[in-house]
């Protein structure tokens, strides 16, 4: 994962929020890439490594909180996974390509 | 058809907002068609006087491919990771068989967008689309009067318009519209964006006309002055402002009256690959007007060849191919001299500077355009609209207008 240097305590997003893909998006793994993709109207955007695994377990269903904990136990190594999450979640969402559910 | 993807493109612009972002970042610099754009007919009910079609178009509307090679053409581009898919013309609905190449898009995995007039589109038509997985419909608007939309398009369909914007809202589509702007329209900017908003636009291109094809051959009676660009840019940042992120809003910018040319296609063979009805593979929508170039066909050798190894595709990548004022400038990977057809068409050079350059030595013919299109005795010029019959004329040699571009149809 990649520090975003976002402080979570100054981020909208809280650990109980549930995210789906913003409608009319999509968000597929591709191959001749090798990364994840978010896809819209006119316009795609490639998903680093550490971005994709977060969006990857966005589905409707999991809190951030959730997704947080599941990524602590993929990457073990990584030390600033809450943050990052966070940080991806907060830039995601701004940029509506996530859409809050609850 | 429009002009979305001319110059620096909506794609374009969000690949380089991305770029900086953290976690995030575009891929601008392989050399991978990730557009591929299906011209898959210059057939069109529409004969807009703007549009950037071939003006010898009558010629390519007789040997369009199969929809079998639409298919493989799909095929071979996914391979190479093409991954959004436009589907234009001309008219794509004059065709009976984008249903079957929606299909197959959804099938390999396309983000895919029919840009369409909206003539043709039925009930019927945009169900089957919906089940077979198109994702997005751009609907070309052209104002808000009824007299504009029918004098620019020369035809009737305002109305068809109207009809048709909610039949794509209705089946749950994002609402892209693409207005484009010239003399005509551009003083009801306003208007034109409160409309889109009043059909529940998600996002609306404000596409500057460019100059190539039919726009260029009108381009004294379609070019608007620079007072009204700069209120029509003022009038949609205000707009923005108050619809913030509900309906995205691109601008255009027109290159005429900037002081440096647009990146034009991303660089020459860098993202973008058009598939035309014919067959012919360009890197540019108006490629074939550049003079001792072959361009590859799919019938012949394939998209792989035609990316990878045709002269053509490779003749401009990069900068080696480049000349003074550009080869030794400080900027010139910013833009990357601009555009080929562009300087071809204006200079009879296709190796000089893009003319709308303030460095370039050719600058002054951008400067005379503008002058002559605010003059009147130019300027009231009739329009020639884009109708088979002109462009048997141009296919025939007929030069009205056209020699003084070097545009030879």
């Amino acid at each position: 994962m990649e520090n975003l240097a976002i402080d979570p305590t100054l981020s909208g997003i809280q650990l109980t929020d549930v995210f789906s893909i913003a409608m009319h998006h999509r968000f597929q793994w591709e191959e001749a890439q090798q990364s994840y993709v978010i896809l819209f109207p006119e316009g795609m955007v490639k998903l680093h490594g550490g971005a994709g695994e977060v969006i990857k377990r966005v589905d409707g269903k999991a809190t951030v909180g959730a997704i947080v904990d599941e990524l602590k136990v993929a990457f073990p190594d990584a030390t600033t996974i809450e943050g990052d999450v966070i940080g991806m979640f907060d830039m995601a969402f701004g940029k509506a390509w996530i859409r809050k559910v609850n | 058809m429009t002009q979305t993807s001319l110059g620096e493109s909506v794609v374009q612009k969000e690949i380089h907002a991305q770029a900086k972002n953290n976690g995030v970042a575009a891929n601008i610099t392989q050399t991978q068609p990730l557009w591929l754009l299906a011209e898959v007919t210059y057939r069109c009910p529409l004969h807009c006087a703007f549009c950037y079609n071939p003006t010898d178009y009558d010629k390519h509307t007789q040997n369009e491919l199969s929809t079998e090679q639409w298919i493989q053409a799909l095929r071979d581009a996914r391979k190479m990771g093409a991954i959004q898919l436009g589907i234009s013309g001309g008219e794509p609905l004059l065709r009976d068989d984008i249903e079957d190449i929606v299909i197959e898009a959804r099938k390999l995995g396309y983000y895919s967008n029919l840009i369409t007039s909206g003539v043709g589109l039925t009930e019927k038509r945009i169900q089957a689309f919906k089940e077979g997985g198109l994702d997005h419909i751009q609907l070309s608007m052209h104002d808000i009067t009824e007299e504009i939309n029918n004098f620019i398009t020369d035809t009737k369909t305002f109305e068809l318009k109207k009809k048709v914007a909610a039949m794509i809202k209705n089946h749950g589509y994002p609402m892209v519209l693409n207005v484009v702007i010239h003399r005509y329209n551009i003083g009801h900017m306003k208007e034109i964006l409160e409309m889109a908003e009043a059909l529940g636009a998600d996002y609306i291109e404000l596409a500057n006309t460019q100059y190539y094809g039919w726009s260029l051959v009108n381009r004294s009676q379609l070019m608007p002055l620079k007072e009204q660009i700069d209120e029509a840019e003022r009038i949609t940042n205000e707009f923005r402002q108050k619809v913030g992120n509900k309906m995205k809003i691109f601008f255009v910018v027109p290159d005429y009256f900037g002081d440096r040319p647009k990146k034009c296609m991303n660089g020459w063979g860098e993202v973008f690959m058009i598939v035309t009805a014919n067959g012919d593979v360009l890197p540019c929508h108006s490629a074939r007007v550049l003079p001792n170039m072959a361009f590859p066909n799919v019938r012949e050798n394939g998209l792989e060849y035609a990316w990878k190894e045709s002269p053509a595709f490779n003749k401009y990548r990069g900068t080696a191919w480049m000349k003074g004022p550009c080869v030794t400038c400080p900027e010139k990977m910013n833009d990357l001299g601009g555009c080929r057809c562009q300087a071809f068409l204006l200079t009879g050079d296709a190796e000089s500077a893009d003319p709308v350059c303030s460095l370039s030595p050719n600058h002054h013919l951008i400067e005379k355009a503008i002058e002559d299109s605010k003059n009147p005795v130019i300027a009231n010029q009739p329009i020639i609209f884009r109708t088979d019959k002109n462009s048997k004329k141009y296919a025939a040699g007929d030069k009205e207008r056209v020699e003084e571009f070097h545009a030879l149809p």
